[in-house]
């Protein structure tokens, strides 16, 4: 193996010996050689540590990510799947089918008012709280704190389940309370007008913690000296917060943009449970669309629209690091 | 002090500001706790809906209008719950699944996490981008092939099946690995002057350290498992592998108005262990987040 590599191929070991002209290049080899036994056992213990994970990841992760992507180019059907080698490539015709189906575009429209919605709502609801907890509050912040992050942790089945309830026309809390302000209040989820805004409402409700945590703490990591410099160079509490806080705040509002907007993007178990994407598609969202192709057995159509759904999310995180990232 | 009061034209002017300063000490901005007060009680009011709505005698909850409070407090939902859903054994099944995903995920991300933190190998960037890249996929990409897979390794309908495809998620990879880059050093490299192996200073130095990650890790990973919901949906194929959460939902899909007691029962007993283990671990999970946003 070894004689192989230095006759045919510029194997590894060769580079050094292919460029002995510079004193650097000696030098850097010299320590290279000295250290590599260390190096060596080094790179050993990390194949071994990383060795069970990269195992299941490529299994689970991996394997099952390349097989959808052939599977989106292929007209498999789903008696085939099982030996997966016995399909035949129709290169694009399942995206072209996708974007022929009206209910696709429906689909796609519903998640983009979604996340053009729900997630600004949801970033500025979290900062606001979490604004208003750092400056404002001293005793009970604790109890403030869990309060807002509550609905974070608990089950979407379970939480979904209890607005509908909170939600039904006659006897749900919320038409009971719209009443006492003498609103006569619509029926929610079987409207058309409502389904979808009842939804972001309750993902801006779900997912608000999650940002205020995070925001939170890069308030109280904000330097109580730079604040103190700003009001003696007579910034106001507005321009303290946007000239000196929200600077700070970028890289932690970066991040939970991308990750909240990740989530969004997928937007699924809300309808899933809720409304099943009614009434008439007004729900539906791109994920569940993908699910029910699958539910049909038309996993070829499903793992296209996972694909679509994909480029969407590398689109939207790229935009957001390009609108929030530091530009200094 | 005594000479600051005494001085005859600042005396009512700091008395005023000394006694703000103290409320703003005590109290930050007192006005603000009504309007924060009054958007808790949104945040938490689904939750009280929900607990009293569990408690609520088949009268009250058809009534219209609805009532806040249940008129003659009853566990009738509950008991009906265990004796004709089979909760028990959700509820064990939801235990097992989520304590084997969390160890899983504890131990492997650790792992890798150290690997890529402070060892030194060829090939450790493409990992890192590897595994990171994969944070961003969608969760129905992998769906499809997976389920074929874990059929095809007739796992459907055992518990493996639940829990080998969520043994190792790239997320737990990057918590450890932010947080094991913060570490030191000069301790790795002292116990590898001491002769230590490399496997030894991962198992009796770096893990010990890595306490409150491992805490927060675990804590996500069991919120998650516990809630994860389309897969046990789909891989279950009988009521004894059914988690909680796939109960609640085939028992509230397509049932009518008159069981929404006892649906809200189950809410209820599926939310409560994922509460208490938040209201006691709520610190160590909140700083555990905090650190992997700002890093």
């Amino acid at each position: 193996m070894t004689s192989m590599s230095t006759n045919t191929l510029p194997g590894r070991g060769d580079t050094g010996k292919q460029h002995t002209g510079g004193p650097e290049r000696t030098a850097d080899r010299r320590r290279l050689t000295f250290r590599s036994p260390a190096r060596g056992r080094q790179a050993r213990a990390a194949w071994l540590l990383a060795g069970p994970f990269l195992a299941l990841f490529a299994a689970f992760m991996l394997l099952p990510v390349v097989w959808s992507l052939l599977m989106s180019l292929t007209d498999t059907q789903s008696a085939d799947l099982r030996t997966p080698l016995n399909v035949s490539f129709v290169g694009f015709d399942n995206y072209v089918r996708l974007f022929q189906d009206d209910q696709f575009f429906t689909a796609l429209r519903n998640t983009a008012v979604f996340v053009l919605v729900a997630l600004p709502l949801t970033l500025a609801a979290g900062l606001a709280a979490a604004v208003a907890l750092d400056r404002g509050i001293r005793r009970f912040r604790a109890v403030f704190r869990v309060g807002f992050y509550l609905p974070v942790i608990t089950s979407i089945v379970a939480v979904a389940v209890v607005w509908k309830t909170l939600l039904e026309p006659r006897a749900g809390l919320v038409n009971l309370v719209l009443g006492w302000f003498g609103i006569d209040g619509p029926a929610w989820l079987a409207d058309t007008r409502f389904a979808l805004p009842v939804m972001i409402l309750m993902a801006v409700w779900r997912n608000l913690g999650t940002v205020m945590i995070i925001m939170l703490a890069g308030l109280q990591s904000v330097p109580q000296s730079l604040m103190e410099a700003a009001e003696l160079d007579g910034a106001g509490p507005w321009q303290r917060f946007w000239r000196v806080t929200f600077p700070l705040l970028r890289p932690a509002l970066l991040l939970t943009a991308v990750t909240t907007g990740i989530g969004y993007l997928q937007f699924f178990d809300e309808p899933f449970v809720m409304t099943d994407g009614g009434p008439l598609d007004s729900t539906l969202s791109a994920t569940l669309y993908a699910y029910k192709q699958f539910g049909n057995g038309n996993y070829e159509m499903a793992s296209a629209a996972s694909y679509v759904i994909f480029v969407l999310i590398v689109a939207l995180t790229v935009l957001q690091f390009r609108v929030l990232r530091d530009k200094d | 002090m005594s000479t600051l009061t005494t001085l005859p034209t600042a005396q009512p002017g700091t008395d005023r500001v000394l006694k703000r300063r103290r409320i703003r000490q005590t109290w930050g901005r007192p006005w603000l706790y009504l309007p924060l007060a009054g958007a808790l009680l949104l945040m938490i009011a689904p939750f009280l809906w929900m607990l009293s709505g569990s408690f609520k005698p088949e009268a009250d909850i058809r009534s219209v209008p609805p009532v806040l409070l249940p008129t003659a407090p009853t566990t009738a939902n509950y008991g009906e719950l265990f004796s004709t859903l089979d909760f028990t054994s959700m509820f064990a099944n939801s235990v097992i699944v989520a304590l084997a995903v969390t160890a899983g995920n504890l131990i492997f991300c650790s792992m890798l996490g150290y690997a890529l933190a402070k060892l030194e190998f060829r090939g450790q960037r493409a990992v890192f981008l590897l595994v990171m890249g994969t944070l961003m996929i969608p969760g129905l990409v992998t769906f499809v092939p997976l389920y074929v897979l874990v059929s095809n390794m007739q796992l459907t309908g055992s518990m493996l099946g639940l829990i080998l495809p969520f043994l190792a998620g790239p997320f737990g990879v990057f918590l450890m690995r932010q947080f094991i880059s913060t570490l030191p050093d000069e301790l790795i490299d002292a116990a590898r002057v001491d002769g230590c192996r490399e496997l030894v200073i991962f198992a009796k130095i770096i893990l010990p350290l890595t306490k409150p990650a491992l805490a927060t890790l675990g804590i996500i990973t069991f919120l998650g498992s516990w809630n994860n919901f389309l897969w046990p949906l789909v891989v279950a194929q009988n009521e004894s592998q059914y988690t909680l959460p796939v109960g609640l939902a085939l028992a509230s899909s397509g049932q009518s108005f008159t069981r929404f007691g006892i649906l809200l029962a189950g809410a209820v007993v599926v939310l409560l262990p994922v509460m208490i283990v938040f209201l006691l671990f709520q610190r160590q999970f909140i700083a555990g987040i905090a650190t992997t946003g700002l890093k």
